[in-house]
């Protein structure tokens, strides 16, 4: 066993589970239970990392999530090979499990020999802003040359470098109560609420055993019971109530409006033989009636010269590897604090066998009966002793203090040898989710805390982080908090402290290196420095120097920093602010946010009845909003051009077949309905016929368009409206917008049918020689069934709604049937056309035909900017209407000022020469940049049909502008065209005048 | 995420909802004979208020109804929700000004 | 202002850098300013900056409520970029961008600029015809913006997946080489110190709670939490709070407040070469020069001066920005936060004269203030020490929602700023 500071009884770890993990390429071993630091510490090291700016050998300052500076790399199942490294893990969570492979980071070429510890050499230049000073000569350098160098030396750990084997889960839930942290105040609280039965309660701990506080301490007692009997009890009284729900290793990260709380569960990783398909983690989203925080507080370390150095840790976390993980962070320990608490500390460590000496800064007479504690356990005790500096470099080989006197003047120095430092300022009460509720804060000068002040949601706070510190009066707290109220006998805590910023010492202290903020490694001078130059809100200081903003947010060092500040200007604490804290309470991997929404469930595929077919017969897909549209149809190895160019040819020469399913349709019916379609569109709907359709122009109220469609009217109280693809849905919402909000008068219910009807397009010439034959009750005689009409029956003996509609020019139906039959309808009509060779076609081929007979689409020739008249269609404008939505707008002064851009065909001098779709238009390529732009090209293809390539523009002022020349933007240049009407197609025989 | 209480549903959370920005904006009667600048202010000027506001949310993803709520912007509280085409409520007198 | 330079460090570094003075002073408000800036955000600072170093106005005073380059400024995922599609835009924010590449210099203060290029990828032909549009309207207005192919998109972001497997396929991106970022905090501090040493007070805990006005109607003063402050003119750039304090000054404005979200992972080595925008999964991300991934999200759908927003805008981003960089699940969030940033009906800034004689506004930045800050300033210092606009700004009028002449660059390309 390499445990050579492995106690050899007691702890909390399970020693009939021996296991080991790789730590740098060598083995560490352990047992379950353990966390990565304490095996650590077991093997007798403490040195776990080197710091962000500085390169300096870290050590673990802490037991907890609190963790700034034992950050690990691990791979979590390197057993299953990649992607499931990743980096920053604190090694103080991080619980073992048989397998694990943690790596130190931000070192080279090793964590004992690393070339970036120059920085600590050249750290007197390396200060707070100093980068705001520099480097800004040659101007050119900066992203060139010095970027890189800072960006190479900063950030810790590596990216993962492929994709995530791992996946995540999410789940809501509702609850009454949620208690946030499950050791005594957070137990008491949950067992109060959930006491009658009547709530619903959820526990959650970030911890992996629950306990919190308690799980590190072996001599306090409750009820005259072991501390931890007591946790046993509670958690068995919880655990057999159903209404209570006990969540570990669950960390409550955000608490958003209205008590919508979010946590992350840790499922899978420490688990030996997780199956590959259970998540990761688990996202729980709570809506909680009210939340007990029971958060608990952190130690501040104690600042002075090198206090960094490993081997130099927080005294409650000494406390917690001794007695939690049975391991001795070393033989000889100088506990060094401000404070009553740490005497527990050194209490337990002399009890375990470690030589112990304390140094109190307070005076003998400040102390409580903590200090004859100690001394009666044979601890040397210095009062009224400062920490001038440590020593040792890698290790921490002994502490320099020296007594007080009277006037604060630095007495003899004595070095004390050690390998180990146990420290404590004090304590700060976890105020963080209270500050995310957005409760205010209120300063309490006696305890040197920000605790919570008045609530702004249901909310309540009990125990440490309600500055209630003492045990019983904090199991009293939490069933207070969780609605009860308890009387427990327990251990009387030793609790107060005296409030240090930075320790005496007779050093320079601008040359001093006493740390405030370990992992962003910011000193004491730093932040001295950024008070000398202006920046005295605490915003500013942390923001200049970094000071909080490292991946423990400040747990451990805001406190100091604010103090600090607040010292150095002289002012009282609160008046120096104290920063909001914002989520999460501690890094949550991206995986359990995004959750499931990934690959396929990234963002749901719409897909029509017929895309089955589509994909069987070999259709290239586009993704138009939420769905997915045949683009084209290739055979035999055509290129889009090639198959666009057969597909538009079939449907002028014979038929063609296309699933407009995608359409959205909406059903407006109601004795006000066609007073509604009035409203809403800008054209006249009162004397369309039933029977009749026309083609409807909708406006926002600004007056620009905002959909089209073919509508049509199956009664007269009854109107089946189509709306272009992506504009389903909010042309639906626009609608009952104005229905519910502004005309409520009228009596016109609204449904949305896209999903109901599936449309089958037949279009071209023989289009309607192929379809007769299968419908059934449909009169197909041109005076009764002629171009723009509707009309119902049955097709392949399923009902229908037939539209004569076209959006190519040639004959055209769309045939609605119901979503479920459509694709045997398909099918059918597809077996059927084969003799007159037809030919299924995509949204290509749409455009194409479509651009030929010069219909817009709103969306391409339309950007949110086009009136009606833009696009040449004043003519769908109601002159006699009193009012519709957009009208009054469209005689705002721009809206009829001259040199608006209109829509007009392009045709290039290069018949060949297709032009980009988006290219700007100018009159003359030659003049200077910047250059007049006069519009754009929104649609453009190759026309077989026509012969040549036929563009569509929006152009200033460009009706009045045909037949002349102007040019076009290419990737290389400019090419020439000729300004025409937006029609290129002349269609023969029956067409669609729409 | 805001908890809403939908007038014919209940409380739902916020991501069933739409809002419409703020409520109480009457369409003009007669367009046509509003003057350019009385009409873009109907189109475009807010309140906007640090405080409560009257706002138009839609049960979209629900009901599917209109309804208007007053909510404190600075505490995102809501004070009622209320039918549409009732007049705007006294907001409470304990909302917060943060 | 004694300069920076590296002699100088290097000489502060050898005494403890006890010599370093203060950035900005802390000056007691005098009784009357020629100009009173509102809001001592980037812009404003920007704006008293070149008020006196352009136009030697230097009897001037940035009124912060709180403290300097805490709202937007420093609350933006720092991008700062160029390639917009309307002539009105692209001056404006190719002036910025031309500002920007001398900023360090100009004000003695490392701002960070750093010109990494921004990608902004197409998922769809939309997409594509719309982003080819500002290409070539970019080429013409002298605006750097190029298009790529999926492959040189990879190569210029190797995270980036262009499988064409994934729910919105990367089909090319339009890559502005001038653009990049910056270093938000610097922006203000830089600006602060330069408009101190020219004269300028900045006020901070310095509420505006009202206008004093002349007889005739036109600006008298402020009045503040700190008693009333005379002015000739006045110009608001309080971002977000523009509502507010024009409500204060009796005046309805077209915008609204909304919560905007952006968050940061845990640092890393450099994994991420530039910033990618993309506005079909609406995500974009770089990384910063401490190693967060720098990651914006969207806005909340109601009004709010809360700075805080739904966990679900933050979980929908990162569902796309996981599509198009699958490597970064196990990456993790470290904190996020909100702004209140004020929007237009055309998403555009409104940067010119109100109803009252003497009082400017420059507002409406919305999500995409940053990047204007330089320009923005020197327009906006133009207008306050002309009283008329600059050419730059005059389309960025009150007047344009009278008129219907919007910019409106959302509408044109359905792209976020």
């Amino acid at each position: 066993m390499n445990q050579p500071f492995r106690l050899a009884a007691g702890g909390r770890v399970d020693r009939s589970r021996p296991l080991t993990v790789t730590f740098n390429g060598r083995k560490l071993s352990g047992y379950r239970g353990d966390t990565i630091a304490s095996m650590l510490l077991a093997s007798g090291s403490h040195l776990a990392g080197r710091s962000f700016k500085y390169h300096r050998p870290r050590g673990i300052l802490s037991h907890g999530s609190d963790e700034p500076s034992a950050l690990l790399s691990v791979d979590w199942r390197a057993d299953r090979g990649p992607g499931y490294r990743d980096p920053n893990n604190r090694a103080t969570v991080v619980e073992a499990r048989e397998g694990l492979v943690a790596k130190t980071q931000n070192h080279w070429p090793s964590l004992e020999t690393d070339v970036g510890a120059v920085n600590d050499l050249l750290s007197p230049i390396f200060v707070a802003g100093f980068y705001y000073k520099t480097f800004m000569w040659p101007r050119k350098f900066w992203d060139k040359v010095y970027e890189p160098v800072i960006r190479r030396a900063a950030g810790l750990g590596e990216a993962p470098e492929v994709p995530d084997s791992d996946r995540y889960a999410n789940r809501h839930a509702h609850c009454d109560v949620l208690v946030v942290g499950a050791g005594p105040a957070g137990l008491s609280a949950a067992l109060a609420a959930s006491a009658d039965g009547s709530k619903r309660v959820i526990l959650a701990d970030e911890g992996f055993e629950l306990g919190g506080s308690l799980l590190n301490d072996a001599t306090s007692t409750i009820e005259g019971k072991p501390a931890m009997a007591w946790v046993e009890e509670t958690l068995a009284a919880l655990d057999a109530r159903e209404n209570v729900v006990v969540l570990p290793r669950t960390t409550v990260f955000g608490y958003y409006n209205h008590n919508h709380v979010a946590m992350v569960e840790r499922v899978a990783d420490h688990r030996d033989a997780a199956p590959e398909s259970l998540a990761r983690e688990r996202l729980w989203q709570v809506r909680a009636g009210e939340v007990i925080l029971a958060a608990g507080s952190h130690e501040r370390p104690l600042v002075f010269e090198n206090n960094d150095r490993p081997g130099i840790m927080l005294a409650d976390s000494v406390r917690a590897f001794i007695n939690r993980y049975a391991v001795l962070p070393g033989k000889e320990i100088v506990v060094a604090t401000s404070g009553a608490s740490a005497y527990r500390a050194a209490l337990d460590a002399k009890a375990a066998g470690m030589g112990v000496t304390l140094v109190d800064i307070r005076l003998e007479q400040d102390c409580g009966a903590e200090l004859a504690d100690a001394r009666a356990a044979g601890i040397t005790v210095k009062t009224g002793h400062t920490v001038i500096k440590s020593l040792g470099t890698k290790r921490v080989t002994g502490l320099v203090v020296a007594p007080l006197g009277n006037g604060g003047q630095i007495g003899d120095k004595t070095t004390l040898a050690c390998d180990c430092v146990g420290m404590s300022g004090g304590w700060t009460p976890s105020v963080h989710l209270f500050s995310q509720s957005r409760g205010k804060l209120a300063f309490d000068a006696e305890l040197d805390a920000f605790l919570p002040g008045q609530s702004a949601q249901a909310e309540r706070s009990a125990g440490a982080c309600h500055g209630v510190y003492d045990l019983a009066a904090v199991i009293a707290d939490g069933a207070k908090a969780g609605g009860g109220s308890v009387t427990v006998e327990a251990t009387p805590s030793y609790t107060g402290f005296q409030p240090v910023r930075v320790l005496p010492t007779d050093a320079d202290p601008s040359r001093v290196k006493a740390f405030i903020d370990f992992q962003n490694d910011v000193t004491a001078k730093d932040i001295k420095l950024a008070v000398r130059e202006g920046f005295q809100s605490i915003e500013h200081v942390k923001r200049y120097t970094t000071t909080g903003m490292a991946t423990d947010q400040g747990k451990t060092s805001n406190m100091n920093a604010l103090g600090l500040v607040a010292g150095t200007l002289g002012r009282e604490l609160p008046a120096v602010g104290t920063t909001t804290f914002r989520p999460p309470y501690t890094p949550v991997t991206f995986g359990a946010l995004v959750g499931p929404a990934r690959d396929d469930l990234f963002d749901p595929v719409r897909k029509t009845a017929i895309d089955p077919w589509a994909e069987k017969n070999g259709a290239v897909f586009e993704p138009v909003g939420l769905w997915r549209r045949a683009r084209y149809f290739p055979k035999d190895g055509e290129d889009m051009r090639a198959a666009v160019a057969r597909e538009t040819k079939a449907v002028r020469t014979s038929v063609g077949i296309f699933d407009a399913s995608t359409l959205g349709k909406i059903e407006i019916v109601g004795p006000d309905a066609a007073e509604f379609m009035n409203r809403i569109y800008t054209n006249a709907w009162t004397k369309l016929k039933p029977g009749r359709c026309r083609y409807g122009l909708m406006l926002r109220e600004d007056g620009f368009v905002y959909d089209d469609g073919v509508v049509a009217r199956l009664a007269e109280d009854r109107f089946h409206v189509t709306t272009t693809t992506g504009g389903a849905p909010r042309v639906l919402a626009h609608m009952e917008d104005y229905l519910q909000t502004e005309w409520p008068d009228l009596d016109v219910f609204l449904t949305s049918i896209t999903e109901q009807w599936a449309v089958i397009a037949l279009q071209g010439p023989n289009a309607r020689k192929l379809l007769e034959p299968f419908v059934t009750d449909v009169d197909f005689s041109d005076d009764v069934f002629p171009h723009m009409s509707v009309t119902s029956g049955f097709v392949c003996g399923v009902p229908c709604r037939l539209f004569r509609v076209s959006f190519t020019g040639e004959q055209g139906f769309e045939i609605n049937v119901p979503a479920d039959y459509a694709e045997s309808v398909w099918k059918t009509l597809y077996e059927a056309g084969q003799k007159y060779d037809i030919v299924p076609y995509g949204t290509e081929t749409m455009h194409v035909l479509r651009c030929e007979v010069g219909f817009i689409i709103v969306g391409q020739e339309t950007d949110g900017t086009a009136t009606p008249d833009d696009l040449g269609l004043s003519g769908l404008v109601s002159k006699v209407k009193p009012d519709f939505v957009g009208k009054r707008s469209l005689t705002r002064p721009d809206m009829v000022a001259s040199g608006r851009k209109q829509l007009v065909g392009l045709l290039t001098k290069n018949s060949d020469e297709v032009l980009d779709e988006g290219a700007q238009i100018v009159d003359d390529p030659a003049q200077p940049i910047p250059m007049k732009m006069l519009g754009h090209v929104t649609s453009s293809y190759a026309s077989s049909n026509c012969g040549r390539s036929i563009a569509m523009a929006m152009l200033a002022d460009g009706r009045s502008r045909i037949g002349e020349t102007v040019w076009v933007t290419t990737p290389q240049g400019f090419t020439e065209a000729t300004i025409s009407n937006a029609v290129f197609y002349d269609v023969k025989g029956e067409t669609a005048d729409a | 995420m805001l908890l809403i209480r939908c007038p014919y549903c209940g409380e739902r959370p916020e991501v069933e909802f739409h809002c419409g920005g703020e409520a109480h904006i009457a369409r003009p009667e007669t367009p046509t004979e509003t003057s350019d600048a009385d009409w873009a202010g109907f189109l475009y000027y807010r309140t906007n208020p640090r405080g409560v506001h009257a706002e138009r949310w839609v049960h979209n993803h629900g009901c599917g109804r209109w309804f208007n709520a007053l909510r404190d912007t600075v505490s995102d509280r809501f004070v009622t929700t209320y039918e549409m085409g009732t007049p705007r409520p006294e907001a409470g007198s304990d909302v917060t000004r943060a | 202002m004694r300069r920076y330079s590296l002699t100088r460090l290097l000489k502060e570094a050898a005494s403890g850098h006890q010599g370093w003075g203060r950035q900005w002073r802390a000056p007691e408000p005098k009784k009357e300013y020629d100009v009173i800036i509102v809001g001592g955000g980037g812009h404003g600072l920007a704006t008293a900056y070149y008020l006196a170093s352009v136009h030697g106005v230097t009897n001037v005073a940035v009124l912060e409520k709180g403290w300097i380059g805490g709202g937007n400024t420093g609350r933006n995922t720092t991008i700062v970029r160029s390639n917009y599609l309307f002539d009105e835009s692209a001056a404006l924010y190719n002036h910025a961008v031309n500002l920007w590449e001398g900023l360090s210099q100009e004000l003695n203060y490392n701002v960070m600029f750093s010109q990494r290029g921004v990608l902004m990828l197409a998922h769809n032909h939309h997409d594509v015809i719309s982003f080819k549009r500002h290409v070539y309207a970019n080429r013409l207005n002298g605006v750097d913006n190029e298009w790529l192919s999926p492959e040189e998109c990879k190569e210029y972001c190797p995270p980036l997946s262009i499988s064409p497997d994934i729910r919105y396929p990367v089909l090319g991106g339009a890559l502005q080489r001038r653009g990049g970022t910056a270093r938000h905090d610097a922006v203000a501090w830089g600006y602060a110190r330069g408009a101190d040493a020219r004269g300028v007070d900045i006020i901070q805990n310095c509420e505006v709670t009202g206008l004093k006005r002349h007889p005739d109607g036109s600006v008298a003063g402020v009045e503040t939490t700190r008693g009333t402050i005379g002015a000739k003119r006045i110009g608001v750039v309080a971002a977000g709070n523009t509502g507010v304090v024009m409500g204060r000054f009796g005046l309805r404005m077209p915008v609204e407040s909304v919560p905007l979200q952006a968050l940061v992972s845990e640092p890393v080595k450099p994994v991420f070469p530039c910033v990618v925008m993309s506005n079909a999964v609406h995500a974009y991300i770089s990384q910063s020069d401490k190693g967060e991934l720098v990651i914006g999200a969207g806005t909340d759908q109601y009004v709010s001066y809360s700075q805080q927003g739904g966990i679900q805008i933050i979980n929908h981003t990162l569902d796309a920005i996981c599509e198009l960089f699958p490597q970064f699940t196990r990456m993790r969030m470290l904190r996020s936060w909100g702004g209140i940033v004020d929007v237009t009906p055309d998403r555009s800034p409104i940067i010119g004269k109100t109803p009252i004689e003497g009082l400017f506004v420059n507002c409406g930045w919305g999500t995409g203030g940053f990047k204007a800050t330089p320009g923005s300033g020197h327009v906006f210092a133009h207008t306050l020490a002309t009283g008329e606009p600059h050419e730059i700004n005059a389309p960025y009028s009150l007047d344009r929602f009278r008129t219907g002449r919007l910019i409106d660059e959302a509408a044109a390309a359905a792209v976020a700023h």
